[in-house]
């Protein structure tokens, strides 16, 4: 057998004392697609630093073709054909893609005056070379998600790559863009090139890679061909713990009134004569493609979309949701897919972050009482459960889960009735997807919340709702009903194959 | 239905040019104001006075190639006056001093001051990774006080200021007889703005420096991941602006036969405002040296033309305000949404 294109043996790193890699071996060989997973936190995007030089290692030894490389700096690493793909792409957005495919070789080649007609030809047999089409002379912040992660992989493979990492590449796509990249990271692999994917999506692990390792803590706690795996066995590699899947079941009363009626509702150009209805705790899903009127339903419903037709009813009387404080007023919460970036206040307490959509509340005469504020706090991060032993603590310090938690949590201050969320767990780790999920559905029990739960995970969607709506170009095309208790996994995921097989059927 | 509240909204045609053009939106405002200003008083379109106009380009244009190259990195230079007049003071101060008369030399060392307090810049933005606002505030205080303060506050007038260096300004291109009889030159200095533009162009555009400019002001992180030094950049433009500030300043006392140490306060918001009428991205990554040459061309036309339209020119600081305002409001509403 020959020497492996990458091995890493025994590798340790620390950081201000925190073990990051602790004893890490791998070997990745040539031409195969290699997954790396494990949830944040594990030591997934050190190891990609170690093996791309950006981060040195304490000890332990780096291989390449079976010869050890010494110190790996980030100029080796590309030497030796070791090129890495970042979650964020480091494109320039506001160059074209014809001078971001480019400039890296104008800066390889040391040149001090760029010529543009070279820049172009380059440019032009990456393109070439991955086989798709791109618009040269777009810049690059004008381009969909997918349209910047080809650049990227286009701009990775003019430096002639033995091994492409590809960070969570999948983060930002939808199911179709996700099918693409997977064709081409295929056909880059028939062209000799290891591909090292990282993620912490199991089904997609399943479908890609030939071989998997998975970290826990630093440490490899599960490595092998991908036909040793299956989806529980890797969740507890990942996790070091079953999570057990047990669809949720609505168990309300069928002849209460409905929570939330909604009629014809039309927007011009978005929504086309959507009619469902919501009632007390049952928490229903919404799939459907990027741009099938989704995201412009729960904008309609949170009063963004002011000039809708059709009617609106909750608990039985029509409302008019013309504006967010109308929504806000009927006890409507919205949480947007983009929570992350726009929903925190980072440099703040998690106390302080939980309590700022409620300062009305907590305020009299424009001065807060501070002894409710820590009170609704403390009771928050309990019903979330957000893992910090005290809230004064910056909001930063927390995992992407809790600070996800923490989103959802501020909107539960407000009392509401209905709570609209987008992407709920996107970009979140296994174990913190599974709290937020249960933190849902106690939630939808106890309080009788309706939930519209919007998402393009559909082991989510078909685990977390009581019922699915499909919808595409602005209408509802289809609605799934829930997994009875009794069918359990099995009929999770043959509920999830028709969900999957009519989202196939949209394209 | 196609468009999601992701996607980046369908322009027409039109728009969608102006948006990647800004050269072409203030061409055009240049050209109505121009139409505009001249049908209110035909007087504009005198020789005299247009070849007067393009002399007035010459300080605030130059200047603002060294500030856009600096907003272009994504950062924001406010120091440069102060660094201009203490350039041109100290020169010429110590060309009295000497009792020297010459032109080549003082510039060089004009050049040099501003160069050398460029770097100064650059050194606190890089090392102490400073936000360059703050930095380009404290440095132009400090300099302007320690300009008063230590070197002197007198103002140098014609019969002191030497002679080499305003016979040097008064060179004139052409000379034109007016319909009055008065006799109007071009001031040659606007040759020597041109130069300057064509070199920072030909900088930005085709070398290696100049792209790093623009990638920088794109996303650091990617320009350092890419392999572009950083710093080095950074460095080279504050350094560069710099040095456009001293040997500018030096240019003006020349121009205007006068050495005043409190001269040109207040005029970074003229030049910042020039730039932003230009098309240039207050987040950085976006402008050109063909926009700011019109930005500046038409804030100065509107800024001066205020005064043969018989207005009282304190509105010209109101005018210069509600440019910037407006500029950048329009900026903002292009870069909305991009890259996040």
């Amino acid at each position: 057998m020959p020497a492996p294109l990458l091995e890493l043996r025994d590798i340790a790193k620390h950081f201000a004392g925190v073990k990051a890699l602790d004893g890490v071996s791998l070997a990745i060989q040539p031409g195969e697609i290699h997954c790396l997973a494990g949830e944040n936190g594990s030591g997934k995007s050190t190891l990609i630093k170690v093996v791309s030089g950006v981060n040195s290692v304490d000890s332990g030894e780096i291989l390449i073709d079976g010869e050890p490389v010494g110190h790996m700096t980030p100029r080796l690493a590309i030497a030796r054909g070791v090129q890495v793909i970042y979650q964020d792409f480091s494109l320039f957005g506001n160059l074209t893609v014809a001078e971001n495919l480019s400039i890296g070789a104008e800066l390889r080649e040391r040149r001090r005056i760029v010529s543009w007609r070279r820049m172009r030809a380059h440019a032009e047999s990456a393109v070439r070379r991955l086989g798709v089409q791109l618009d040269l002379d777009a810049t690059v912040d004008s381009l969909p998600t997918s349209g910047r992660q080809l650049v990227a992989i286009a701009r990775a493979l003019m430096a002639d790559p033995r091994l492409l990492i590809m960070d969570e590449p999948t983060t930002a796509l939808t199911g179709r863009e996700v099918a693409t990249l997977f064709g081409v990271v295929r056909d880059i692999q028939a062209r000799g090139i290891a591909v090292l994917f990282v993620s912490h999506k199991m089904r997609e692990m399943l479908d890609i890679s030939e071989r998997l390792t998975v970290l826990r803590s630093g440490r490899v706690v599960a490595a092998g061909p991908i036909g040793q795996f299956d989806e529980p066995a890797i969740t507890r590699a990942m996790t070091g713990s079953d999570i057990a899947e047990d669809p949720y079941v609505w168990s309300g009363d069928d002849a209460a009134p409905n929570l939330l009626e909604v009629e014809g509702l039309t927007v011009p150009g978005e929504l086309d004569a959507v009619s469902f209805s919501i009632r007390p705790g049952e928490i229903v899903g919404v799939s459907g493609l990027l741009g099938s009127g989704r995201t412009e339903l729960a904008l309609a419903l949170f009063g963004m979309r002011p000039t809708y037709a059709g009617t609106i009813r909750m608990d039985g009387a029509p409302v008019r949701l013309d504006s967010v404080q109308a929504a806000i007023a009927r006890r409507i919460a919205y949480v947007p897919e983009d929570r992350l970036t726009e929903g925190l206040f980072l440099p703040e307490t998690i106390d302080r972050n939980i309590i700022v959509t409620a300062l009305p509340r907590l305020s009299r005469f424009g001065v807060m009482r501070m002894r409710d504020a820590a009170a609704a706090a403390a009771r928050t991060i309990r019903d979330m459960a957000i893992a910090t032993p005290t809230g004064d603590r910056p909001v930063t310090q927390l995992s992407g889960g809790n600070q996800q938690r923490v989103v959802i949590g501020r909107w539960l201050l407000q009392d509401p009735r209905l709570l609209i969320l987008n992407g709920p767990t996107v970009g979140v780790d296994v174990g913190s997807k599974a709290g937020i999920h249960r933190a849902i559905r106690a939630l939808a029990r106890a309080r009788g919340l309706g939930v519209l739960m919007i998402s393009d995970d559909l082991p989510e969607l078909v685990g977390q709702c009581s019922r699915v709506l499909v919808m595409h170009r602005g209408r509802l095309t289809a609605e799934l009903p829930g997994v009875p208790a009794e069918h359990g996994a099995a009929g999770l995921r043959a509920t999830e194959r028709a969900l999957s097989d009519r989202l196939k059927a949209l394209v | 239905m196609s468009a999601t509240l992701n996607a980046p909204p369908v322009r027409s045609g039109i728009a969608r040019t102006l948006l990647r053009r800004p050269e072409i939106a203030v061409a055009s405002l240049a050209l109505v104001s121009m139409l505009a200003i001249g049908a209110i008083n035909p007087a504009f379109w005198s020789a005299g006075n247009l070849f007067s106009l393009l002399r007035a380009n010459v300080i605030i244009g130059i200047l603002s190639l060294g500030v856009m190259m600096i907003m272009l990195s994504g950062g924001i230079d406010v120091s440069f006056p102060a660094f201009a007049i203490a350039a041109m003071y100290v020169t010429i101060k110590t060309m009295i001093a000497w009792n020297y008369d010459g032109v080549v030399l003082p510039f060089i060392g004009a050049t040099a001051i501003g160069l050398l307090l460029g770097l100064v810049n650059a050194l606190f933005v890089t090392r102490l990774k400073m936000i360059p606002l703050i930095v380009t505030l404290g440095t132009g205080t400090a300099v302007r006080g320690f300009l008063l303060g230590v070197i002197g506050v007198s103002t140098i007038n014609i019969d002191h200021m030497p002679q080499a260096l305003i016979g040097f300004a008064r060179t004139d291109l052409i000379d034109v007889t007016q319909a009055n009889g008065q006799h109007v030159g071009l001031s040659a200095m606007v040759l020597v703005y041109l130069v300057l533009a064509l070199g920072v162009h030909l900088m930005l555009r085709h070398t290696l420096i100049g792209r790093s400019i623009y990638a920088l002001g794109g996303g650091e992180e990617a320009a350092r991941r890419a392999g572009f030094s950083v710093p080095g950049t950074v460095f080279f433009i504050y350094g560069l602006a710099g040095a456009l500030a001293g040997f500018t300043g030096l240019l003006h006392g020349s121009m205007i036969w006068i050495a005043n140490p409190h001269d040109m306060a207040g005029l970074e918001l003229d030049v910042i405002a020039a730039v932003v009428l230009g098309g240039a991205s207050i987040f950085g990554g976006r402008g050109s040296v063909l926009g700011t040459m019109l930005g500046v061309f038409t804030l100065v036309m509107l800024t001066n033309s205020l005064i043969i339209m018989h207005i009282d020119t304190t509105w010209q600081r109101i005018v210069t305000g509600a440019i910037v305002i407006v500029a950048a409001a329009i900026t903002s509403w292009r870069d909305r949404g991009r890259s996040a």
